[in-house]
């Protein structure tokens, strides 16, 4: 089927096209069979002394528009260019892609089938395919949790065996696979005073500097604004809803009572993109088995 | 019949004679292309842009990102692996003026819609230092500053009509009187940073998964 909306746009293209490739040979033909007088000028002289001479074109500088004409024919023969003609080789930038990616499918596929077909921990064992895990996460991962894989302020930092939704082989690849979206609802009704009983109770947790009057009316606020839903009641979060563990001395967004005190009346969304879609499953099998050897040795 | 020497002598009919053998060319480069369906049919799943993102539109063409990010993915396996679906000519039908760009200082962005959450676009725009410490994009925290209701979105009725304009005359779907009315409370209380983010989710899609 065509692509012009009708056959003029076909033939307007095939007549121009080629009938400036005519005009040009015979502009050709005719310019090789003018006469020219050896040694007459054009008449004007510059700069005193300086005249131009009426001479032919070199040759070769012939030759080269007659080998140019010959390769617009020839190119027009092979590849699409006249209208809806295909050219000869059916050539499309479109199928050359296409093969391009088969070629290479050729060569990469047998190793992610191999890597497939093994248990994401094996996985993570074996060199050539943490290699492979590499490069990807440094295409695909790396502009939120960071080259090194140590995240930034509200991306999770990779390598120090705290996980949000869980560490397992499984929770990595599915998080990594459908994405997750983390919700922290704003408790600004709490009122400030409550707010910041609560910060200090939260850095209790952990072993930071608090105010010991705040902080023991920041643990019954805990249980009776309802902190403990998500967190639970010893604080040490839920995989299950991404709820953060707040006692293990690591921070998403901070630690300072300030920030603490943001979180806590704002809120806070987070949400990890899905890539089964854009990736495919066996790349991200081999990223969940290279994002768990990140923080092996961890703890 | 016209001589080397009358042409050279008369500057007039030189530039009458250049402008033809230019003109000449983009009858044959140009032109068809109005008249070819994949240039200017949308591909399925491609719409007009909503009040917010073409306000958001405006702020990526004002700040120049188009100087750094291309919004053209090569047909190339090496680009495709990286940024998803090649990019496709009827994807384009409703960018007046399109943001192909020429030059990549920065990735390309014509798949970026839905690849980072709203909040890293918003970290990165603010300092893109913050989440990406090897970047050397310029910061755009100024942009959390300035109401796209006073700025960008000042005359987004009279931006949507011309839009209106442009795909009535290729016969294509276009936004309804409704939308162009309800264009300024879509835009509401937005931040320039707000509607900028809008646009850049929205980008390429249409054919996001598609590999």
């Amino acid at each position: 089927m065509s692509d012009f909306v009708n056959d003029f746009w076909n033939m307007y293209v095939i007549v121009i096209v080629l009938g400036s490739i005519l005009a040009c040979a015979v502009l050709l033909i005719v310019q090789g069979k003018a006469t020219f007088t050896p040694g007459k000028t054009m008449g004007h002289v510059w700069d005193e002394t300086l005249e131009e001479y009426n001479n032919p074109m070199p040759k070769w500088w012939s030759w080269m528009f007659v080998i140019t004409v010959v390769f617009a024919l020839v190119y027009l023969a092979l590849y699409p260019g006249l209208g809806n003609f295909k050219g000869m080789l059916n050539w499309t930038s479109v199928g050359q892609h296409t093969a391009e990616v088969q070629k290479m499918d050729a060569t990469v596929k047998p190793l992610f089938d191999k890597y497939m077909a093994m248990d994401i921990k094996a996985v993570a064992g074996d060199k050539t395919a943490m290699e492979m895990g590499k490069r990807m996460y440094l295409t695909y991962c790396m502009q939120c949790h960071g080259a090194d894989a140590r995240g930034a302020k509200g991306f999770p930092n990779l390598t120090d065996g705290d996980w949000l939704y869980g560490g397992e082989p499984d929770q990595i690849k599915a998080t990594i696979a459908d994405g997750r979206m983390g919700v922290m609802p704003p408790h600004a009704q709490l009122g400030a005073d409550t707010i910041k009983d609560l910060a200090n109770y939260v850095r209790s947790l952990s072993g930071l500097p608090n105010d010991a009057v705040r902080t023991a009316r920041g643990q019954e606020a805990f249980t009776s604004a309802g902190c403990i839903g998500c967190h639970g009641a010893d604080g040490t979060g839920m995989h299950a809803l991404g709820a953060p563990n707040l006692t293990d001395k690591v921070w998403l967004y901070g630690s300072s009572e300030a920030v603490i005190t943001e979180t806590i009346t704002n809120g806070r969304q987070n949400k990890m993109p899905a890539w089964k879609d854009f990736l495919g499953e066996a790349k991200v099998h081999l990223l969940s088995a290279y994002v768990l050897s990140l923080s092996q040795g961890a703890k | 019949m016209l001589k080397h020497e009358q042409i050279e002598k008369n500057v007039g009919l030189l530039f009458i004679l250049t402008l033809f053998v230019v003109l000449w060319g983009g009858l044959l480069e140009i032109v068809p292309l109005f008249f070819q369906k994949s240039t200017t049919t949308p591909v399925e799943g491609t719409k007009p842009y909503d009040a917010v993102r073409l306000a958001g539109r405006d702020v990526y063409i004002r700040e120049g990102c188009f100087l750094c990010h291309s919004q053209m993915i090569r047909p190339f396996r090496a680009e495709t692996e990286r940024y998803g679906h090649y990019s496709v000519a009827g994807e384009y039908v409703y960018d007046h003026p399109f943001q192909w760009g020429s030059k990549r200082t920065g990735p390309d962005l014509h798949r970026v819609g839905g690849r980072y959450s709203d909040e890293w676009q918003r970290a990165h725009l603010i300092n893109p230092r913050d989440v990406v410490p090897e970047s050397n994009m310029p910061a755009f925290a100024f942009l959390a500053n300035a109401k796209a209701k006073d700025t960008v979105g000042k005359d987004i009725e009279a931006k949507m009509q011309l839009m209106r304009g442009y795909a009535n005359a290729r016969g294509i779907p276009t936004y309804s009187d409704e939308e162009i009315k309800g264009a300024k409370a879509a835009i509401g209380d937005m931040t320039e940073l707000d509607v900028l983010i809008a646009y850049l989710q929205g980008l390429g899609t249409a054919l996001s998964t598609m590999k």
